[in-house]
């Protein structure tokens, strides 16, 4: 494709823009944000402070975003996808420089105003980047092992870095959001087949290295795997989150026990429940229900993002559409499994809902593009 | 328009394929997610709901409120008395060390109060409530209370504690309570959950001890949703428990503080008992001591104090003192020969003083005999020859017996501590106790209650309200147990001679109201109250040939310890008994003198139901009589406002 198709066909300019944002994903957005915001009400006692009121101030500037990255031409973003990831590079290694340490790890860059978290945002901009890439890149040339190999650099960077925090979820979720979009792009299925195996004989190395010289993760990281794998080892430690989880979800039953009525959550036997546990707060307060209600919201704007990416021509927005709606399904799919016992527990967010700055706007940043991408799709007459 | 690559088409619909199977992954994924939460949250809602409540319900036992213990007219002897504390609790006060400086000017704390209050509040979560003074006084709960502005997180409670407010007066019958211990949970198999409430307390000796199930009642409870860090967040229901059943005692208090007060600092014991019926009227011993210090906490330089004394103040000896009963024994070997058909009331036994039995002399307590005695006159004047005479007829397996029916070797079943049986010697005992053979001199000093003969002033009592009515009286303590009046049995007959008893109990009237008889000195003169008794001089020791070669050695010549015994028991009216008293005082001296006296104040007081009058001593005596009652009076209303304020 080329800029010339572009002024053949149409692509809609000015205030026109507007009509062409696809509202249902904004409609969807909105709606999974609201049930955050329910949530957050719920569990502060039935106040919208302290979590829910700047919660509604984040998804309102989160949205504003959207819209102005929407209106912004989608090569526009295709030229400033090497800043864009060149920038993510340099605040992961500004944050292990001069980041704030929190829960073990350093993860935050100290702005002033605001909290970042450049591991999160390294999630689009590796997406966005891969996407620029496999644009640029001659489609022979897609499963040369020269230039896979330079797109693993890309994808690899910023996990090594987010790896150093450290924050081995995250980090998994780089690599695997960055592996969908190769895979997308074309890039030969017998890699993927190699790296699936290394993984499964990496797994297997670093669990048998636990308590050898050569040790490969820290002893909190061995302990959490232990206690996903059996979350009653140890109740009142490792253990506790998980099962105190489990108890949450379990509890809500079929419709749930009514709107602040989680006892789980209400009693602080949550841990975390505003920030990555939430889901379970929903689980017990709506039940099966309401957590089948979200998921299906999820899938909705997943499937939303496909099909407009099904139509793009572009291969450049295509793929990045393609990666935020695989990195979006990352974070919910991990953290769902997380709560409810089937992946150890990993600091991963429920997308839009979990209270936290980081992860909301670089989701709506992500959507932007999608939005971006859609409205910019040449259209015959 | 620039013709597209060639291979576009194809590679394009590669991606879409591609992102077809990713969409079926995500799909799939999905649906692991909902068929796991389906799981979880409809198969097992139930088990998870279970967990969910186990983390949130506790349950909490209130403590039951114990039963009161009465007297006999409804006087209340333990009581359950409001007690106020104050706590703090940390989240609320803010900076502690200044609100406690502040309560520190408003009630009085000492640096060791406060040093510990510091620790209990860091070491515990800052919303738990920490004792920080206990048993205030209302005065000081109200200062508190005025100043709260100044004091945040101060706030008092009320909780029940255990006051006996007539203090040592019934401290050895009603005992006390305290905290339940180690042992009494690991003893018990399967302990009352009640036990388990942090401070509750059970009773630890006499009647509180002994009538625990009837006090005691039963926990209620409440469930109560607590969160993560263990705070109560709200109470869910509540079942009230059953509080402990009262109990009422046959003793009169009024009788009780007057014995207790009359028998003042000695180391003595009296037992009154009603000669019908078998209730016991006054039981007490002395010294005593204020059971009060105990539920409270008793230090342990009190405590040693009180454990260390010669005078054994923590010892009941009305029921657990046993002691030679000395001549308080002979009408059981005189009823023992009566009925053996060895003697009558009319044969005279001629006492020079002493007599030699089997290569050995017994002595008579008066060196110069009493000439030739009878069995009235024998009792009256207390002659041991007379009862020597009779221990060799009767011989000791008959004497056994018939002390046997009058309560000797018998453990009365009491709500008491350490009730003891004392021994009541037979050949068997002997021999098993001592590998020996009895001796013929084993029998005579067992019939003047020398030697082995050992019983408790309950026993004595006992013994004398079965002479008094010729029926075999059992002694009882309680007179309503949880609202339900316990009625006494008809005591059965002894079975014993209505002519053999009688005179027994003439020989008993003489000792106290014939010109010779050894208690004459203390006799009652208003005839409705007329009492009759036996003095008791037991000895401690043997007296050694040289002591008595070297003459009378006065009671005052010798060190405490190894003065006698005295004893009296005695029971009035004489024509028709009512009450029965006993009294021993140790290393007293003389019954006539240290031990009689006070049975008789005790019984008047009985039979008159109030302070003795005057007008039934002898005219001699009432001058130094009245300033003696007005003396005990006074004394027994300081007491008791004492320990009732």
């Amino acid at each position: 494709m080329t800029y010339l198709e572009y002024s053949v066909k149409r692509v809609p300019s000015g205030v026109a823009k507007i009509l062409y944002l696809d509202w249902g994903l904004v409609v969807l957005l909105g709606a999974v944000a609201s049930i955050g915001f329910l949530m957050l009400y719920s569990i502060a006692g039935g106040s919208v402070h302290p979590w829910a009121e700047p919660q509604m101030m984040r998804f309102a500037v989160g949205l504003v975003m959207m819209f102005t990255v929407a209106m912004v031409p989608i090569w526009f973003w295709r030229n400033m996808a090497a800043l864009a990831y060149a920038l993510s590079i340099l605040l992961l290694i500004a944050v292990d420089v001069f980041g704030v340490v929190g829960m073990g790890a350093r993860r935050w860059i100290d702005l002033g105003f605001f909290r970042l978290q450049p591991s999160e945002l390294a999630k689009i901009t590796t997406v966005m980047a891969l996407a620029a890439y496999y644009d640029w890149l001659a489609l022979r040339r897609t499963s040369h092992p020269l230039w896979v190999l330079v797109a693993l650099v890309i994808v690899i960077a910023p996990a090594a870095l987010v790896l150093r925090q450290p924050d081995l979820g995250t980090a998994m979720l780089l690599v695997l959001g960055g592996g969908a979009v190769m895979f997308l792009a074309g890039v030969h299925w017998i890699y993927f087949a190699v790296v699936i195996a290394a993984g499964a004989g990496i797994v297997a190395a670093v669990l048998s290295s636990r308590g050898t010289e050569w040790q490969l993760l820290a002893d909190y990281q061995y302990r959490r795997i232990d206690s996903f794998l059996d979350p009653t080892i140890d109740p009142l430690g490792t253990g506790y989150h998980i099962n105190q989880s489990m108890i949450a979800l379990g509890s809500g039953g079929w419709s749930g026990r009514g709107f602040m009525e989680g006892t789980q959550s209400r009693l602080n036997f949550l841990p975390e429940k505003h920030t990555d546990f939430i889901f379970t707060t929903l689980a017990e307060e709506f039940g099966f229900l309401g957590g089948v209600s979200l998921l299906g919201l999820y899938i909705l704007i997943c499937a939303f993002c496909i099909i407009a990416a099904l139509k793009h021509l572009d291969r450049f927005a295509m793929l990045l559409t393609l990666g935020v709606t695989v990195t979006f399904f990352l974070y919910f799919a991990t953290n769902m499994a997380m709560v409810m016992g089937l992946a150890p527990v990993v600091g991963v967010p429920l997308p839009l809902v979990s209270y936290g700055g980081s992860a909301m706007l670089v989701l709506m940043l992500g959507f932007g593009f999608v939005q971006s991408a859609n409205i910019h799709r040449p259209r015959g007459r | 328009m620039k013709a597209p690559e060639r291979d576009t088409g194809w590679i394009m619909r590669r991606v879409t394929r591609r992102a077809l199977f990713l969409g079926g992954l995500q799909v799939v994924v999905a649906g692991t997610l909902a068929w796991r939460m389906r799981n979880m949250q409809v198969d097992q809602a139930d088990q998870f709901r279970l967990l969910a409540d186990e983390n949130r319900i506790n349950i909490r036992l209130i403590p039951p409120e114990r039963g009161v213990i009465h007297d006999r007219n409804g006087t209340p002897l333990a009581v359950n008395e409001q007690n106020y504390r104050i706590v703090i609790v940390r989240e609320d006060a803010g900076d502690v060390e200044a609100v406690l400086e502040r309560l520190g000017q408003l009630v009085a704390l000492d640096e060791r109060t406060v040093a510990r209050t510091l620790e209990d509040v860091y070491s515990n979560p800052p919303f738990v409530p920490i004792t920080v003074a206990d048993r205030l006084s209302w005065q000081d709960i109200s200062r508190v209370a005025a100043n709260a502005p100044a004091l945040p997180g101060v706030t008092h409670e009320s909780a029940l504690s255990r006051l006996y407010p007539l203090g040592p007066d019934f401290a050895h019958v009603i005992g006390y309570v305290g905290p339940v211990s180690e042992a009494d949970l690991t003893r018990l198999t399967a302990p009352d959950p009640v036990l388990q409430i942090p401070d509750f307390q059970i009773g630890r000796i006499g009647v509180e001890r002994h009538c625990e199930d009837t006090l005691r009642g039963s926990a209620g409870s409440r469930r109560v949703e607590v969160n993560a860090v263990g705070r109560v967040m709200r109470e869910l229901d509540r079942r009230e428990g059953a509080a402990g059943g009262d109990i009422a005692l046959t003793i009169d208090a009024d009788l009780q503080s007057f014995t207790q007060a009359r028998m003042g600092p000695e180391s003595a014991a009296t037992v009154a008992m009603d000669v019908r019926s078998g209730e016991i009227l006054a039981c007490a011993s002395s010294p005593s001591f204020d059971p009060n210090l105990f539920v409270r906490g008793i230090s342990s330089s009190d405590f040693a104090a009180l454990n260390d004394s010669v005078l054994r103040p923590l010892s009941n000896k009305t029921v657990q003192g046993t002691y030679p009963p000395g001549s308080c024994f002979k009408m059981v070997t005189a009823l023992a020969a009566l009925e053996a058909g060895e003697i009558d009331d009319e044969e005279r036994v001629f006492c020079p003083g002493h007599r030699d039995i089997s290569g050995r002399r017994f002595h008579c307590w008066r060196r110069g005999g009493h000439g030739r005695v009878n069995l009235v006159s024998a009792l009256s004047e207390s002659c041991d020859i007379y009862f020597y005479e009779l221990a060799e007829r009767v011989g000791i397996d008959r004497i056994n017996a018939m002390a046997a029916r009058f309560g000797y070797g018998e453990r009365f079943d009491l709500p008491l501590s350490s009730v003891a049986g004392g021994l009541n010697p037979s050949r068997e005992w002997k021999r098993a106790n001592r590998g020996e053979a009895w001796q013929v001199g084993d029998t005579i000093n067992a019939s003047i209650g020398q030697g082995f003969v050992l019983a408790s002033p309950l026993q004595l009592a006992v013994m004398t309200a079965r002479l008094a009515s010729g029926r075999k009286i059992v002694p009882r303590l309680l007179k309503a147990r949880d609202g339900t009046g316990l009625e006494p049995v008809a005591a059965e007959a002894m079975g014993l001679s209505r002519r053999w008893l009688r005179k027994v109990q003439e020989g008993m009237d003489e000792a106290s109201n014939h010109q010779r008889g050894t208690a004459h000195g203390v006799r009652i003169v208003r005839d409705e109250m007329r009492m009759a008794g036996k003095t008791g001089t037991s000895q401690v020791r043997s007296i050694t040939p040289e002591e008595r070669a070297s003459g009378v050695i006065s009671t005052e010549d010798l060190p405490w310890e190894r003065r006698n015994h005295a004893l009296f028991v005695g029971y009035g009216p004489s024509e028709a008994p009512r009450v029965a008293v006993a009294t021993i005082v140790e290393h007293g001296g003389s019954g006539a003198q240290a031990a009689a006296p006070i049975t008789r104040d005790v019984l008047l007081h009985a039979l008159h139901g109030g302070m003795p009058p005057l007008d039934a001593y002898p005219q001699a005596q009432r001058n130094r009589i009245e300033t003696q009652m007005d003396d005990l009076a006074r004394m027994i209303g300081m007491r008791r406002r004492s320990a009732g304020g």
